[in-house]
């Protein structure tokens, strides 16, 4: 079905050091005296705690509901009592703290309720909320939902699965597919459902003969449709823009998806994560993870994802003069602030690292431009440049050399004759960027939100004055119609004089109102006699002529 | 020469009426200076420049009233944009309007906070809600850390809390590598 395979620019070839845990069977990981799941599995999206210290959970139960487009649930990974709720070092490169739930197992392992998803009888949407309740992301290290990025699948000809896994040290896809090449197939076969892939492309590095076998052998009943394609050992053979141009020959373009162009790759992790999701209706709360490098028993364990780093090394033995851990491989991987952190759905590596087998890196030297680093780049860019660049803290330019196609693989530090950290200025650069684009969005929003304020701050001022004139205007006219007294002049335009003289008007109008009772209805001497008295008043203070009713 | 003279007229007419509809056509509203000025500017809208915020700022700057080291929260690199794009000397912050401070968002003690409203009032981005009498809070996200809410709350219930990176937010430090002597 396929006929000739493509290549990709540049690529290295570390040594693989993959034959140190590649031998021995995936083993389960025991029981961790506690679990530590963290709520928020990538850096996209935390989940809503659904759960409450003291409450007891089942395995597969869910504790967390993803929020957001990229969110998916968490669930406990296996059954217990959750003990608390807080702050713990999560899996990342700056080993800060996030919510997580923290479970302490009760022994017994025991699963929820599950059941199997008939794809048949429900729409693409329903498999893919499916998918989303049982926490499914790509398990190749990023994390990316996989509902999303199969939502995303329209005219989809081709389905990569990817089981290149180039970078050195990491074994546990190689593992995965020799011991279950079924079910890596079976979830293969639900993804190209779901998308609606006319062929399946299984790409594997030619540095796992075993795997290579045993995934064809359990593709043979799959039709023509299913290739296993062996894929020449070429660091970063695994990534997906390079696997797809080494299988279909398509080159993504700059800002395009594979999607674009009719092809998407899942991780072989994913698929069988998949299968277990749909077939069986289990949640992804375990994933094969390599410990390997410095160890005394390196191999490949199925370990539950919150399972805490320091308890996971104790099974692999770390030697004495273990200095660090990395996290991933050696080339993409970040090393590990503290061994607390838990393992997540994206862990796929542990290497125990001694000043033996990863020497300090020599001192850096200066660029002397040889374009090793350009020559070995599979993301097609300079660099050199960007190094520059990032180096100057010059972000625009580095942009416009587009930095953000850089991949991160470290080819060009591998390469590097003057050993220059050059993936670090990237990675230093691309935050950078990123930063200053949040703080651009703030200071447009306190610039819109500065201009409403004064805007309404005007506008209330304004109806004020509207409201006041208003109000006198009534009141003039009020008092002209019923004529008791004279409308203050039009000229006085003060709205508050107005106003003023209104009351003063009211006031008047009220005095003259109100009239004692007891001076209603009096006989005609009794008027006389009032007059006289009031006659001998004004006499006495004339002033007061005026005020009297 | 009268033909001379008709020849020059004839050019002098029609270039004009050009100039005279371009002008009109292509006329500029607002002063894109003060436009390029404010987008450097930080927006937080404090004050402390000595104008009534980051717009009479940028004007006074385009103006000539103004320095370019007068805004603390734009801090040295706000200076060295301005300088790049005035192409004037990059100076050091001048000190009598304050200092470069990290980044801080205000806080009410919502069990001090009496609900006099004064805070809300000062709030240039209208980041702080609450009623009279009522509790007040302010809206972190939208908080600009101008610390103009700060001096007018009678019980000195706000305080200014430094932002804590998050993942979001945390970046890469600039790699820095110890140079060893080769010995």
């Amino acid at each position: 079905m396929i006929t000739r395979l493509f290549s990709f620019k540049g690529g290295v070839k570390p040594e693989s050091h993959k034959n140190e845990s590649s031998g021995t069977p995936i083993l389960t990981a025991p029981l961790p005296k506690r679990l530590v799941i963290p709520l928020r599995q990538s850096i996209r999206s935390t989940a809503r705690c659904l759960v409450e210290p003291g409450q007891k959970v089942l395995k597969g139960e869910h504790i967390g509901e993803g929020e957001g487009g990229l969110g998916t649930s968490v669930h406990a990974s296996t059954s217990g009592t959750v003990v608390e709720i807080a702050s713990y070092p999560m899996a990342h490169a700056s080993g800060l703290e996030t919510l997580s739930v923290v479970i302490e197992p009760d022994g017994e392992d025991r699963w929820i309720d599950h059941t199997s998803l008939d794809l048949r009888t429900v729409s693409r949407e329903e498999a893919l909320a499916w998918l989303r309740g049982c926490g499914i992301v790509g398990m190749g290290g990023a994390g990316f939902p996989t509902h999303v990025k199969l939502g995303g699948g329209r005219g989809i000809d081709t389905l990569v699965i990817n089981g290149a896994e180039c970078e050195p040290w990491i074994t546990c896809d190689d593992r995965l597919m020799r011991e279950r090449a079924p079910d890596v197939l079976s979830g293969a076969m639900i993804l190209r459902e779901l998308i609606g892939a006319k062929r399946v492309l299984v790409g594997i590095e030619d540095n796992k003969p075993e795997a290579i076998a045993a995934m064809q052998t359990a593709a043979s009943g799959l039709g023509d449709d299913v290739a296993v394609v062996p894929v020449p050992t070429l660091y970063p053979a695994g990534g997906e823009k390079q696997l797809i141009r080494v299988l279909t020959g398509v080159e993504i373009p700059q800002g395009k998806l594979g999607t674009d162009f009719g092809v998407q790759c899942f991780n072989v992790g994913t698929a069988n994560a998949v299968h277990r999701a749909i077939r069986f209706g289990e949640p992804l709360v375990s994933r094969v993870v390599t410990l390997t490098g410095n160890v005394a028993r390196p191999g490949n364990y199925e370990v539950l994802l919150g399972t805490q780093v320091s308890e996971l090394l104790a099974l692999a033995g770390p030697k004495a003069d273990t200095d660090r851990y990395i996290m991933g491989g050696p080339m993409m991987g970040t090393e590990l602030q503290s061994l607390s952190v838990p393992v997540t759905k994206g862990t796929n590596c542990i290497i125990a690292a001694s000043p033996a087998l990863f020497p300090p890196p020599p001192p850096e030297l200066p660029c002397i431009r040889c374009g090793a680093c350009a020559r070995a780049c599979p993301a097609d860019l300079q660099p050199f440049e960007l190094y520059w660049f990032s180096r100057a803290k010059n972000f625009g330019k580095a942009q416009e050399y587009h930095l953000f196609d850089c991949i991160e693989c470290g080819c060009c530090a591998f390469v590097c004759p003057s050993r220059i950290p050059l993936v670090d200025y990237y990675r230093f650069a691309k935050g950078e960027i990123w930063a200053r684009e949040r703080e651009r969005q703030a200071s447009d929003q306190a610039r819109e939100r500065f201009e409403f304020r004064n805007y309404r701050q005007e506008r209330e001022k304004e109806e004020k004055a509207a409201k006041l004139a208003a109000k006198a205007a009534e009141t003039r006219a009020k008092l002209a119609e019923s004529g008791e007294a004279p409308a203050p002049p039009a000229e006085a335009e003060d709205p508050k004089k107005a106003l003023v003289a209104a009351a003063l008007a009211r006031a008047k109008q009220q005095q003259a109102a109100v009239m004692p009772k007891n001076t209603d209805g009096l006989s005609a001497d009794v008027q006389a006699e009032i007059a006289d008295i009031e006659a001998r008043r004004e006499k006495l203070n004339p002033q007061d002529a005026d005020k009297a009713p | 020469m009268l033909t001379a003279i008709l020849v020059m007229t004839g050019i002098a007419i029609v270039l004009g009426t050009a100039l005279g509809y371009a002008s009109i056509r292509f006329k500029v509203e607002g002063d894109p200076l003060v436009e390029k000025i404010d987008a450097i500017l930080p927006q937080t809208q404090c004050g402390q420049c000595g104008y009534p915020g980051c717009k009479p700022y940028a004007q006074a700057i385009s103006n000539g009233e103004a320095d370019i080291n007068q805004c603390p929260p734009g801090g040295e690199e706000g200076i060295r944009k301005l300088a790049d794009l005035l192409g004037r000397e990059v100076k050091p912050l001048s000190e009598e309007h304050g200092t470069e401070k990290p980044k801080s968002v205000a806080r009410i003690d919502e069990q001090v906070c009496i609900g006099c409203t004064l805070c809300i009032q000062a709030c240039p981005v209208d980041a702080i809600v609450g009623a009279a009498k009522q509790m007040h809070t302010v809206v972190a996200p939208l908080c600009t850390g101008c610390e103009l809410c700060v001096a007018p709350c009678p019980v000195d219930c706000i305080s200014m809390v430094p932002v804590a990176a998050t993942v979001e937010t945390w970046k890469w430090k600039y790699p820095v590598h110890e140079l060893r002597s080769a010995a």
